[in-house]
């Protein structure tokens, strides 16, 4: 096996999911709208003063786009388990963490993008300044595919077992900790004046490190559910 | 040919382990209720009352050691559930399934039990305090195991599966624990320093080792009735579990 074949398979399972995902755009539209909505709730929540919502706005923002990654984790490998095609992608001459790659970053190209391009119109609403604005985007950047990378792992140990959804949220969130604490630091202490490149730094290790060890854990995850 | 005195993986198989455990649990037992009786009794009748802190400090004799016995029971959890993964061993994920739920009983009687000498002390039952907040994040790591693993009906897929999460869990910890503590010094909010504490008298370091020891016999005890009751459970159609005398009676 090329290397070449590997990057062609890799580039191949995305195009794949991306086009899948085109032809049913609104299960990519669902998961926007909702963390529209749930970020435009918590100013009818706590109130519209603005020196308030501009102090919560990067846990809101942070904190829907959580739920809303988690939201979109079972369409990861659900529909292809179901219809068999996850079996023949595990049986294929291809390894299956490439593949399982291909579709992390597939998932993230739908969820994690937009939600990072969508965040700075948010965050108007939040009277973040524009210098905010882009640290919140650049976090968002980073952050998002760590959150597709350590949701793999859950939703590929949730495959076709009852109450898969929800036990998904169960197993994910506590992982996503320090996602959240970095993800939203980096924007408050960018608020405060302290610079957000530490936290930006740590958040790149973090992505460093599950993109290392999380395809690799979701391979030895999908080969359990498929046994 | 095996000159060892005993055979440790002859006890890796659930039938020559089940009656194993069993004869095993009553001494851990007994040694629960001498740690158990020693340190309860140094705790509150030989450690002398605190100077700052009055009598509410004797909660430290349940807390510290469920504390500690939370973080430990996942490690070996984490422990048994690599063996499972790596050896394929039955035994290892029943293990990993029975210490669980003790595990997550650590956790919480150490959330409450700090809450409870948190409200006297602080004047709070609650302060988002760096190791408050990881040893609620462990809570739900136990919580999210247990669910996992219930919600799986094939046992061995259960057991890979939680062995996984577990895994996965056992990396992160160091990650969470040192995110929260960064998280804390950042916003200084409650600023309760529980590093600096004052200097423990003898006693009642003494008092807080044997209630340790007794909560790890406890624990000890409680998993292998647990891990008894799977094994009975998962190998019920076995012929060796029809032969047990508390079976046919």
């Amino acid at each position: 096996m090329g290397e070449t074949s590997l990057f062609a398979a890799l580039g191949a399972v995305i195009r794949r999911d991306l086009l899948l995902a085109m032809r049913r755009k609104s299960d990519v539209l669902t998961t926007l709208f909702f963390f529209i909505i749930v970020v435009s709730l918590f100013p009818l929540g706590v109130g519209p003063e603005m020196d308030m919502l501009r102090q919560i706005a990067p846990g809101v923002l942070w904190v829907a786009a959580l739920l809303a990654t988690m939201l979109s984790l079972n369409r990861l490998f659900a529909t292809d388990h179901a219809d068999g095609t996850l079996e023949q992608m595990a049986l294929s001459a291809v390894p299956l963490g490439v593949l399982v790659t291909g579709k992390v970053i597939a998932h993230w190209l739908l969820s994690g993008l937009p939600l990072a391009l969508l965040a700075p119109v948010l965050g108007l609403q939040f009277d973040l300044a524009p210098g905010s604005l882009a640290v919140l985007v650049v976090s968002l950047l980073i952050g998002t595919p760590v959150l597709s990378l350590i949701g793999a792992v859950g939703a590929a140990l949730t495959l076709g077992v009852r109450g898969g959804g929800v036990l998904v949220s169960l197993l994910v969130l506590p992982l996503y900790v320090p996602v959240l604490i970095f993800g939203a630091g980096a924007v408050e202490a960018d608020l405060t004046g302290l610079g957000a490149t530490a936290h930006l730094s740590l958040l790149a290790a973090f992505l460093a490190l599950s993109a290392f060890f999380g395809p690799w854990a979701t391979t030895v995850a999908l080969r359990i559910a498929l046994e | 040919m095996n000159n060892r005195l005993i055979n440790w993986f002859g006890y890796a198989s659930p039938a020559t382990f089940y009656p194993l455990a069993g004869k095993m649990i009553p001494w851990f037992w007994a040694l629960t209720a001498i740690f158990g009786i020693a340190g309860l009794y140094i705790g509150f009748f030989v450690a002398p009352t605190d100077a700052q802190q009055g009598e509410g400090y004797r909660i430290i004799f349940i807390h510290v050691p469920a504390s500690w016995m939370s973080m430990f029971i996942y490690l070996v959890m984490a422990f048994w559930a690599a063996l499972g993964l790596g050896f394929n061993t039955r035994l290892s994920g029943m293990m990993a399934s029975s210490l669980a739920p003790t595990g997550a009983l650590m956790a919480f009687l150490s959330l409450w039990t700090g809450a409870l000498w948190g409200k006297p002390m602080w004047g709070t039952w609650w302060v988002w305090d760096a190791r408050l907040t990881s040893e609620l994040i462990l809570f739900f790591l136990y919580i999210g195991f247990i669910a996992l693993q219930s919600a799986i009906d094939d046992p061995r897929r259960a057991d890979k599966a939680g062995a996984v999460l577990a895994l996965v869990g056992v990396v992160n910890i160091p990650i969470i624990y040192f995110s929260v503590k960064w998280w804390n010094t950042l916003h200084q909010g409650a600023s309760v320093s529980l590093t600096k504490s004052p200097s423990m008298a003898q006693t009642m370091l003494w008092g807080m080792l044997l209630m340790a020891l007794a909560f790890w016999m406890y624990s000890i005890a409680v998993s292998l009735t647990r891990v008894r009751a799977i094994i009975l459970e998962r190998e019920r159609h076995a012929g060796w579990v029809e032969e047990l005398t508390e079976i046919k009676s």
